[in-house]
């Protein structure tokens, strides 16, 4: 049967962000690494929409960096259009984002896996796994290749039992004109694997040739020169201007007079989309108050012509779509190159993995990405990391980086999907975050980077970088010690009252109207050239009375997380913990006490009957 | 695992007619043995002679041999009923204390090994520290208060309430891109204000203390001005011991009594005197002096005006010629003979009752009060900011107080709260 068998330590199924990340991670640490694909071509492409990064999702992506993973790098090697969301707030909810040329991107995600060490790139299609006495042994392509491994990593997003809907039509496939893996989606099923149908939906792409842009106001890249990846030097493409049109009455008019012929109005389409991000018909219905709705003209890229309309994701039928396109401002003209689409497809109920993102039913297999519940590239790619690095570590017989709430989003979104699962795709918001103030953007680094580098997880360029930053660093904050009067500083123009007396220049940074900037005639060495360095510095100043209080808190978290309940706790064994708690309870198996605190619906008297019995069971 | 034994008195405190000692944990077994000379029949009273290890008699008492699990801790257990005078109870307590696997209980031990060992559960649990703590009918109504969740439904008002202010802060912080939520809503700060006002008001309210500590009156005067007279008439007892000498009494002598149903804790201090060349006496007055520093009331019986502020003006010793006048007392009374012990009793009902969470009112304990003060200190920061970042670690801090009152935390610290409320004991 099996024409050929090869071994790898880890066989990574899947070439979207999660698959990349995935494979690049296991490959630095160095397991050896395949990689699946339909066509090797596609790995890396962008299915949706060509940005990277975003609110909460900017924090993923320079998380992923830090551990020297793809996606930022990458970024930077594609961005047209860079823009910094919440500018104006702290750097705990800025948002770093760009607009990414997808050829670009693809090439240099493709060019970065020939980078990582001992990598392989198979095609084929992953027609089911070996199983072996219950785990994960490798997998069988379509072809009737064998591939033997020691744990797979599935990252196969909507590609898994994928339904496209547009108006009344219907297609099997994750995205147009590819296939989907049908034969491995039943075999989850049949692996009798909690499963689950989400939506979610991608807007028209629109002909920029026939747009008029001299009638929308533009929205331009960011002036100051930031960059996604730590290790960009410099931005490398010309950067474009994205522009705003909006919907109004009669956009409204068009799509309410259709709305039996959408799959999510007709019943055919069941599954839950994401309440953040609705398709424009949705918006309609449930807002109906609102007479218009922005939509962002983000250009595709510089070698083409294709136009993204963020904010009009719909399954409307394709004449529809056009029509109400051609209702708005700069588009009366505009064609329209391919009809937006609903998908529906399966993802497993996340609340089947342990944290280190493996099945807890088929040891040996993890799961990153859509396919777990999420949306999103930086979503994507960021467990992609997580369960790369997880694999690698338990193929090799070494500790993962230890990564928590406090740490870094990364956790705090493998904890609500493990613990809570989901209800609609899986998006990263900052409010997600309890400890938002010490996991912020411009920090990414201080915070993963000795983590993952004591992991195995970053090469040797990103090594140098960290240790010369490390330096700067440890300078810029010495410097800060040195103290000042207040006298002095109001001389220089401080707004400063002179009663205020001696302090180091760190403390003053607490200061309202006092920055980095007005204080760097004081510092000695003057400021960094690392403008996200200074910011890093100057914010753990501003927030110190916080980030203090808050330690109380982590020592506490921890104590609680260092009371480990582990799979096989008999939760139905603890005198007095109802038949709910204990339904609850066994469905997430949370693997700490801090994580049963986590479990939705767990009371109080629950808490304590559990902690109670961690302890004994402990001891 | 818990290897340990633990013993306490169980009873009230001696002198009483008999204590009760308990003792639970792998050693009561052994510890009864040794005291004893032999373990008696499980579960069936018996009389039997203390020794200590010195082979000194120390009681004969009544002894019970509890095997666990069926026992109210769920582990070995044995109770001692012994003569309950101070002496015998110390010197039991000595011979127990000295052998080394056990220990003295701490404050509500006895109750956590009954729920780690599945015996009741915590609402049993919280229920019984309330009983158990309730000696008036005041207490009685405000535990019911609290008990029939009137604070915990407010808690929940707030949190509503807050959730739905960090929710449009939120919004803001990770919506800035939608045009629907670019701003903060327009009533923002006023939700923020009337919310904190509501906490204000609690924190203003009475406190739990008085009920479950009783309302402090502390007498204080000269050397034999009749302090003590008084005190042991205003207690109905002969607790303060009473000499013509003067410094009869050295330290404070505190005295827990319920006057109408309201909660009393009355102290008797040493007489104030400028200069002693006693030590113990010296100790004595400055113990006295901080006393009246924490009392809610100071019934002062010394020269007219030279007593603490707000203290009452009392003209003790009515009955005896000669006696000291006052221009204006609140009271004029007479420990011996009777004479206006009514009037002061009531007026002192009167006023205490004022003083009190109102009957049925729910009242806050310490730490409930520092967790209330806890939130309204976030709510008035995140009030004076403008970093929408630093609002909404303040609206963070506010909730976690929020869950801390409502019990949703994980932490070892809830327990410790909640069976620390216990007597030894219990």
């Amino acid at each position: 049967m099996a024409r050929s068998s090869t071994t790898f330590d880890i066989i990574v199924i899947g070439g979207g962000h999660a698959g990349v990340e995935a494979a690049a991670v296991a490959a630095r640490m160095g397991a050896r690494v395949a990689l699946v694909s339909f066509d090797l071509g596609a790995i890396g492409a962008m299915s949706c929409n060509p940005a990277i990064g975003g609110l909460g999702k900017g924090h993923l992506v320079r998380e992923v960096d830090a551990f020297d993973g793809l996606i930022g790098r990458a970024a930077d090697a594609a961005a047209i259009h860079y823009r910094m969301l919440n500018r104006s707030k702290g750097s705990a909810v800025q948002g770093p984002r760009i607009q990414a040329d997808r050829s670009l991107f693809k090439a240099a995600i493709q060019a970065l896996l020939r980078e990582q060490g001992d990598l392989t790139l198979v095609a084929g299609e992953a027609a089911g796994l070996a199983l072996e006495g219950g785990r994960a042994v490798g997998v069988e392509l379509a072809d009737g290749t064998s591939l033997a491994a020691r744990a797979v990593v599935l990252c196969t997003g909507t590609f898994l039992g994928g339904t496209l809907f547009r108006g009344e039509q219907r297609m099997t496939g994750g995205r147009i004109g590819e296939a989907s893996a049908q034969v491995l989606a039943r075999q989850l099923r049949e692996a009798d694997l909690p499963m689950a149908r989400l939506k979610t939906g991608t807007p028209p792409r629109l002909d920029g040739r026939s747009i008029d842009w001299a009638a929308l106001p533009e929205q331009p890249s960011d002036a100051d020169p930031w960059c996604m990846s730590a290790l960009t030097p410099e931005r490398v493409n010309p950067q474009v201007f994205c522009a705003i049109s909006r919907t109004n009455e009669r956009s409204h008019d068009v799509i309410r007079a259709n709305l039996r012929r959408s799959p999510l109005f007709s019943g055919a389409i069941g599954a839950q989309g994401p309440r953040y991000c609705p398709s424009i018909e949705d918006k309609i219905h449930r807002f109906a108050d609102r007479n218009s709705h922005q939509v962002f003209l983000e250009p595709e890229g510089l070698g083409t012509h294709l136009v993204y309309p963020n904010g009009i994701s719909t399954s409307l039928p394709a004449d529809v779509q056009l029509a109400m396109l051609r209702t708005m401002e700069g588009l009366e003209a505009v064609e329209m190159v391919v009809p937006g689409y609903a998908v529906e497809y399966d993802h497993i109920d996340p609340r089947a993995l342990r944290p280190s993102l493996e099945l807890r039913a088929i040891p040996g297999l993890y799961c990153a990405g859509q396919i777990n519940g999420t949306t999103g590239y930086e979503e994507a790619a960021a467990q992609g990391l997580v369960a790369g690095m997880h694999a690698a570590a338990e193929v090799l017989g070494r500790a993962p980086a230890p990564l928590d709430r406090a740490n870094s989003y990364m956790a705090v979104m493998i904890d609500d999907l493990t613990l809570q699962g989901v209800s609609e795709p899986y998006r990263m918001l900052t409010a997600r975050a309890e400890y938002r103030l010490r996991l912020r953007a411009n920090n990414a680094s201080t915070r993963l980077t000795p983590l993952a580098l004591d992991a195995g997880c970053v090469g040797a360029a990103r090594a140098e970088w960290f240790a010369r930053r490390s330096e700067a660093k440890a300078a810029l904050e010495g410097a800060l010690e040195s103290e000042v009067t207040a006298n002095v500083l109001a001389t220089a123009g401080l707004p400063v009252r002179t009663d205020s007396g001696r302090l180091p220049l760190r403390e003053w940074l607490r200061f309202g109207g006092v920055d980095l900037a007005g204080l760097a005639q004081f510092i000695e060495g003057g400021l960094p050239d690392d403008a996200d360095l200074a910011d890093e510095v100057a914010e753990d100043a501003a927030y110190a009375p916080y980030l203090v209080r808050q330690e109380s808190e982590l020592r506490e978290l921890r104590a609680s997380e260092a009371l480990r309940l582990g799979d096989d706790f008999a939760y139905a064994a603890i005198p007095g913990l109802s038949n709910e708690m204990v339904e609850r309870l066994t469905r997430a198996r949370p693997a700490t006490l801090a994580s049963a605190g986590r479990v939705p619906g767990v009371t109080p008297a629950a808490l304590a009957a559990l902690l109670v019995h961690a302890r004994r069971q402990a001891a | 695992m818990m290897t340990d034994t633990i013993f306490a008195l169980s009873s009230g405190s001696p002198p009483a007619a008999i204590g009760v000692i308990r003792i639970s944990g792998p050693a009561a077994g052994p510890a009864l043995a040794a005291l004893a000379g032999r373990l008696p029949t499980p579960r069936r009273a018996t009389s039997a002679w203390l020794h200590d290890k010195a082979g000194d008699l120390l009681d004969r008492a009544l002894v019970l041999w509890l095997p666990g699990p069926a026992t109210a801790t769920g582990e070995d257990m044995t109770e001692l009923h012994c003569h309950g005078g101070r002496a015998v109870i110390a010197a039991i307590e000595m011979a127990l204390a000295v052998m080394p696997e056990l220990r003295r209980a701490t404050s509500g031990e006895f109750t956590r090994r009954a729920f780690v060992n599945g015996k009741i559960d915590l609402a049993e649990a919280e229920g019984l520290a309330d009983l158990l703590s309730a000696e008036t009918e005041l207490q009685r109504q405000s535990a019911m208060a609290m008990a029939g969740g009137d604070f915990s439904h407010t808690v929940e008002d707030w949190r509503e309430r807050l959730l739905a202010c960090s929710a449009g802060l939120e919004a803001v912080l990770d919506f800035a891109d939608e045009d629907d939520v670019a701003s903060l809503p327009a009533d923002f700060a006023d939700q923020l204000n009337s919310l904190r006002g509501g906490l204000s008001a609690w924190l203003a309210a009475p406190r739990a203390e008085l009920l479950r500590d009783g309302f402090r009156v502390v007498l204080a005067g000269p050397p034999n001005s009749g302090k003590s007279t008084l005190f042991n008439a205003l207690v109905e007892s002969e607790a303060a011991i009473v000499t013509p000498i003067a410094g009869t009494t050295r330290d404070v002598l505190n005295h827990s009594v319920a006057l109408d149903g309201v909660p009393f804790r009355f102290a008797d201090t040493a007489g104030l005197r400028g200069a002693t060349d006693d030590p113990v006496e010296a100790i004595g007055i400055e113990r006295a002096q901080a006393a009246m520093a924490e009392a809610d009331l100071v019934l002062w019986l010394g020269q007219e005006g030279e007593g603490p502020v707000r203290a009452w003006e009392i003209e003790p010793q009515i009955d005896r010629p000669g006696h000291p006048v006052k221009a204006s007392p609140r009271h004029r009374v007479s420990a011996l003979t009777g004479e206006g012990i009514i009037v002061l009793r009531s007026d002192l009902v009167e006023t205490a009752r004022a003083a009190m969470p109102r009957p049925g009112q729910a009242a806050l304990n310490a730490r409930q009060h520092r967790l209330l003060a806890e939130a309204e200190a976030a709510l008035a920061a995140a009030g004076g900011h403008g970093d929408p970042l630093l609002v909404a670690e303040n609206l963070r801090l506010a909730r976690l107080a929020f869950d801390a009152l409502l019990g949703r935390t994980t932490s070892e610290d809830m327990l410790d709260a909640l069976f620390g409320r216990f007597c030894i004991g219990k």
